[in-house]
């Protein structure tokens, strides 16, 4: 089988350390996969390359741009999700936020993610507990145990290096297992509700009620 | 194929520090466009409904029957008629008048409406919006097609032994289009009645457009009204024009960056890129809109928004001149051409319509003829299984 990962990165600065922690994390997935005897291709979304876009959608009720709609594709189609944010205001950034107010609510249903950030200290590392995991819960995202968060000094020498390595790894390999477990079900021994797990893009029309069972009780005949 | 102009009715203020309209000559201006549109030879006219400032278009019927008196070919129409708020006696009492009025120059176009607190002003749920839809058209149909009415619903006081007094103009309900943006239940409805199908896509990509278009054509020729090429569609769309592009887009840009609808988002440029909104010379309208039938087939109805964005009196009517003067005798032109045989021109007319035998599709509440087979096998079944 052949995954795809999204990985969506809200970091602004050039470099930025936002997206160097979620180019760690696809490096660990691709690696993990890999290992499984898989492949896997990463699709990086820079949220800072949409940010006019996001707010085109968000000012006009909606109207996705081409970039817009490409990304909702990208989301909807993926096996698996990398999500990654600075810390702004302790919590995610609006950039962050803004992105994924303008998904379709069921484009990420049941889908793996990994949730991460990064701050200049430790102080709200919290933010994946309260801001982040509550987000993707209301999304219906399936959001791995270990979540990533990286102060600046993580990233350097030491106990606090080999500790997020460490980190992105456990992080990576839970994504990938629930990657790989998803659809394995034994058709016969398991019912699947194509419903529960329906994910929807946004760009195209869903399906309609025949217009029989819409006008049903409503034709005046009580 | 219909041409012609609909106005929200919006009051919008000049932001070029011209002083702005008061409601009174804003509604002036609205009468003066109608008449202005049917003397440069424009086949429609569409006023908008609201119930809330910064409108001025509630009661849409009352000024639509001045305008109604006051013009001899002009059809008058609506962009929309509330099926959700109003109450379905009174829209079928209201437009049956209108025919009178009208001698039979009218038809309409439902729609939900987007404003939320006007729901609860009358009565209503924004979140049954689609049920009441449904369920308000349905009654609609029945007291202009049926002589006595015995009607109970969930939305509305029951109806026991209710007429519609006037009837309507020659025993023929007006034509009716059902407007959706994001709705593909309204199309579905207007597929099933073999109804009209009015995209206003102006703040919309078209490819959403086409889509939606797609979905009506399909469940139209399902329904068993006719081949979906044939189904019956209108779009809207909104242009500002001058002799060139630069001063089009040097004039318009003011009204363009400050006006409620379109100021503060994308910019005036973008927003021409996604929208239909065209800001430019009268051959650049024309290729732009003669470029829509390759997304949506051939189509019946095509109406411009000119006097958005607060513009003053004196450039609409010049937009309204320069529309039907120079851009809609070359788009009348090309989009005939371009028409196979076969494909209806309009909309049906009223003269049409009222020539239809009794037992026609179209005077039937239930007018498709699939619904009613299959309505009909059901009853069948129950009594078999009695």
């Amino acid at each position: 089988m052949s995954l795809k990962v999204a990985v969506v990165t809200a970091g602004l600065s050039q470099p930025s350390s936002t997206r160097i922690l979620a180019d760690l994390l696809a490096d660990a997935v691709t690696a993990q996969v890999s290992a499984r005897g898989e492949s896997v291709q990463i699709e990086v979304i820079e949220l800072r390359d949409l940010a006019q876009d996001l707010a085109t959608t968000m000012v006009t009720g909606g109207l996705p741009t081409p970039k817009v709609a490409a990304a909702r594709e990208i989301l909807a189609t993926a096996d698996g999700l990398v999500a990654v944010t600075p810390v702004f205001t302790a919590s995610y950034s609006g950039l962050f936020k803004m992105f994924f107010d303008i998904l379709d609510p069921d484009t990420l249903r049941n889908v793996p993610t990994i949730v991460a950030a990064t701050a200049g200290t430790p102080r709200h590392s919290l933010v994946l507990e309260h801001a982040l995991r509550p987000l993707f819960a209301y999304l219906h995202a399936l959001t791995v145990p270990t979540g990533v968060f990286a102060a600046t000094d993580d990233f350097g020498d030491g106990a606090e290096g080999s500790g997020l390595a460490g980190r992105v790894r456990q992080a990576a390999s839970e994504l990938t297992q629930q990657m790989m477990q998803a659809g394995n079900a034994v058709a016969g021994f398991v019912q699947s509700d194509a419903d529960l797990t329906r994910r929807v893009s946004g760009n195209s029309l869903g399906s309609t009620p025949d217009f029989a069972s819409l006008l049903k009780g409503h034709t005046g005949t009580l | 194929m219909e041409f012609g102009i609909f106005t929200v009715g919006d009051l919008t203020p000049d932001p070029t520090g011209r002083k702005s309209q008061t409601e009174r000559e804003r509604l002036q201006s609205i009468r003066k466009y109608a008449l202005k549109a049917e003397e440069v030879g424009l086949d429609v006219f569409a006023q908008g409904e609201h119930h809330n400032p910064p409108f001025v278009v509630s009661s849409p019927t009352t000024n639509l029957a001045w305008i109604a008196a006051k013009t001899e070919r002009i059809k008058l129409t609506t962009s929309t008629t509330l099926i959700t708020t109003n109450d379905p006696v009174l829209i079928a009492e209201d437009f049956a008048m209108l025919q009178h009025v009208s001698d039979g120059r009218v038809d309409l176009m439902m729609g939900r409406g987007n404003t939320g607190p006007v729901y609860p002003w009358f009565g209503k749920d924004i979140r049954q919006g689609i049920p009441l839809a449904i369920e308000n058209y349905h009654l609609l149909r029945k007291i202009w097609r049926e002589e006595v009415v015995d009607w109970e619903g969930q939305f509305r006081t029951p109806l026991h032994g209710f007429t519609l007094a006037p009837r309507p103009l020659d025993d023929t309900a007006p034509f009716v289009w059902h407007g959706s943006i994001r709705s593909p239940e309204i199309a579905e409805q207007a597929a099933f009645y073999g109804d009209g199908f009015f995209h206003n896509n102006i703040f919309w990509n078209i490819e959403h457009t086409a889509q939606m278009v797609k979905l009506y054509r399909e469940r139209y020729e399902m329904y068993g009204h006719g081949a979906k090429e044939n189904a019956i569609v209108g779009l809207g769309g909104q242009a500002f024009m001058a002799e060139t592009e630069r001063q089009a887009k040097d004039f318009f840009r003011p009204y363009f960056d400050n006006a409620p609808v379109y100021g503060h988002g994308p910019s005036m440029e973008d927003f021409t890129k996604m929208t239909p909104l065209t800001v430019g010379t009268p051959e650049q309208v024309i290729e732009r809109y003669l470029g829509m039938a390759d997304q949506v087939g051939d189509y019946q109805r095509q109406l411009f928004l000119l006097d958005h964005a607060g513009l003053p009196e004196e450039v609409v009517l010049e937009q309204i001149e320069i529309l039907g003067k120079e851009v809609v005798p070359v788009l009348r032109r090309e989009f005939e051409a371009r028409r196979p045989a076969g494909v209806r021109s309009n909309a049906p007319s009223h003269e049409e319509l009222a020539a239809l035998p009794a037992d026609a599709d179209y005077r039937q509440v239930i007018s498709s003829p699939v619904a009613r087979a299959a309505q009909a096998e059901e009853a069948a079944t129950k009594a078999e299984s009695k």
